[in-house]
């Protein structure tokens, strides 16, 4: 063990899970201000044009190639987004309720980095036992994603009722609304996951390492991801993830042609940026926990789980290579299905309101209970 | 005029679910994903002017160097939003050409004035005026703004003649010279 491994496992416990829960914030942090980055490249190169490209640091032009590429790429627009944030000027119009108008992009903030805690993100080889990477593997891990994930529902409220004006009210009660309606789908639709994985007689769990776990069996059906043994489950929690995400073709809450700004049109300069990087920080927790669920977490390839693929490529004992392997590889997945919230962003255009509603109770609600009932009865003959 | 009644097939369940539909649009934005951008990145690229453009008018030189403007200020008479003023003045003895006795003293054109309707070059006898290819002015001041004659010469340079009507002229009065007293 190294001088700075044997530093911090001689830290308190407390320290310990600070550091880590800080060094995780730090990640998601920059992570979601990445994914605004990405969002602007990717629709610019969807419409045919080249994005943002001209910003650069005086000194950073002098690096060979990589200063040029930098530029091209738009990185260095990403600081000057998030100083401009911080230095323009704050505005509270007169007329909002203070307190909750300030505390709005704050509780956005806090679920979207609460729910991070549960996520396993990557995982090593010890003594030939794959061990999670997480910050807390609980057992009641997607439950906790779940029961925390909905307070960011609270945020637009507050935010809509705060700001004292129409189109923010209109919003977020669109927004309540919405993330109600789709959370029992979404809920629903993970259910036939746990059943699986809970077979009679095993130690119940939620936790999603468990679920990895499971997908990492030998075996056709335990190597199989869920995405492809519970198509229809993967469908509708990627649908419901949209809508609870309030991305396109759901993003009912901040529909500019009808809303101005939606829930947020009140807010500006920092307060407006913790409420976009709050939506974006969802995303990626949503993205996670949909590659942990339905897309085999950190296992390179369905049926080839991690032990296998270490064997493979001679990284078994390398417990550090493997761990920073198996998180690029998930991180991967993730970054895979953010591209794909950006590529459906601008491929379909925005649902009415009514028919996000219909499509909700009436279509998605149902198909998610005969899924449910459907694959019951499938589990129930696979275990017997 | 007879109603047409059109029948419209129902829906397939295929095309009510929205998917195949789906399918296809992100195709086509994947598609695009790849394209190059179409964008003209415009300080460093420039567009190609097309023949014929009206940007702002300039005063050219004819190809023996001398400035073709005569200062009959009808391009001054003709602009719609008046935004040309000459000062005509008189040219001194022994200019190039004899007949040429005046020219412009001062030629200032307006360019918050100018709506670059080609008038001036349109009416000018002399062809001394041209709306060639700058499209991209600015300044700091309304009076940097006001281009006066020693820009709009240098914005105009030379530019080929199709008559050189006073070279004609004086080879016309030379040949009369010669052949003396001529019919």
């Amino acid at each position: 063990m190294n001088p700075v491994a044997a530093f911090f496992f001689g830290l308190p416990g407390l320290v310990q899970g600070l550091l880590k829960g800080l060094a995780v914030i730090l990640v998601i942090f920059p992570m979601a201000s990445l994914c605004t980055l990405a969002e602007r490249k990717v629709s610019a190169w969807m419409q045919g044009r080249p994005g943002p490209n001209r910003t650069i640091i005086p000194w950073a032009a002098y690096i060979p190639v990589f200063g040029r590429l930098f530029q091209r790429l738009g990185l260095f627009q990403l600081a000057a987004d998030g100083l401009k944030f911080l230095f323009k000027e704050d505005i509270t119009p007169d007329t909002v309720n203070k307190p909750y108008f300030i505390a709005a992009p704050i509780v956005a903030m806090i679920p979207a980095l609460t729910t991070v805690t549960v996520v396993p993100f990557g995982a090593y080889l010890s003594h030939g036992r794959v061990v999670p990477l997480v910050l807390a593997n609980v057992d009641v891990g997607l439950l906790a994603v779940f029961a925390v994930a909905s307070l960011g529902v609270y945020s637009l409220i507050l935010a809509g009722w705060a700001s004292n004006s129409k189109y923010p009210f209109l919003g977020s009660v669109r927004a309540s609304a919405q993330l109600i309606s789709y959370e029992l789908s979404l809920t629903l639709a993970v259910l036939p996951v746990f059943l699986w994985i809970n077979a009679p007689g095993s130690d119940g769990s939620m936790s999603l390492a468990r679920v990895v776990e499971f997908q990492s069996q030998g075996g056709f059906w335990g190597g199989a991801w869920f995405l492809f043994t519970l198509p229809v489950s993967a469908f509708i929690f990627i649908v419901a993830l949209f809508a609870e995400t309030n991305r396109q073709p759901f993003d009912m809450p901040e529909s500019e042609a009808d809303l101005v700004g939606g829930f947020h049109t009140e807010y500006g300069a920092f307060k407006w940026a913790l409420f976009f990087v709050a939506e974006y920080a969802n995303m990626i927790i949503g993205s996670a926990v949909f590659a942990l669920l339905f897309l085999g977490g950190w296992n390179p390839l369905p049926w080839v789980p991690l032990a296998t693929f270490a064997h493979w490529v001679g990284l078994a004992g390398h417990p550090f290579w493997l761990g920073l392997v198996s998180i690029a590889l998930f991180v991967g997945k993730v970054a895979f299905l953010i591209f794909f919230f950006m590529w459906v962003r601008w491929t379909v255009p925005r649902f009415r309101y009514d028919q996000v509603m219909k499509i909700g109770w009436n279509k998605l609600l149902p198909l998610a209970i005969a899924n449910l009932i459907a694959c019951a009865l499938g589990i129930a003959l696979l275990q017997r | 005029m007879a109603i047409v009644p059109i029948e419209r097939k129902p829906l397939s369940l295929a095309e009510r679910s929205y998917l195949p539909q789906l399918a296809a649009g992100l195709k086509i934005t994947l598609k695009h994903l790849f394209q190059p951008a179409v964008t003209l990145e415009y300080p460093e690229q420039r567009p190609s002017i097309p023949p014929g453009y009206r940007g702002a008018p300039t005063l050219v030189k004819d190809p023996h160097g001398r400035t073709k403007c005569v200062s009959c200020q009808l391009c001054e008479f003709v602009c719609p939003p008046k935004a040309i003023r000459i000062t005509p003045g008189e040219l001194p003895e022994g200019a190039p050409v004899p007949q040429v006795e005046k020219g412009p003293q001062a030629f200032d054109i307006d360019m918050l004035r100018c709506i670059y309707c080609g008038l001036c070059e349109e009416v000018c006898p002399e062809e001394a005026i041209f709306l060639q290819n700058q499209y991209s002015l600015s300044g700091y001041s309304r009076g940097e703004m006001v281009n006066h004659i020693d820009q709009l010469l240098e914005m105009g340079g030379t530019l080929p003649d199709a008559h050189f009507k006073w070279d004609k002229k004086r080879q016309a009065e030379e040949a009369a010279a010669e052949g003396g007293g001529h019919h």
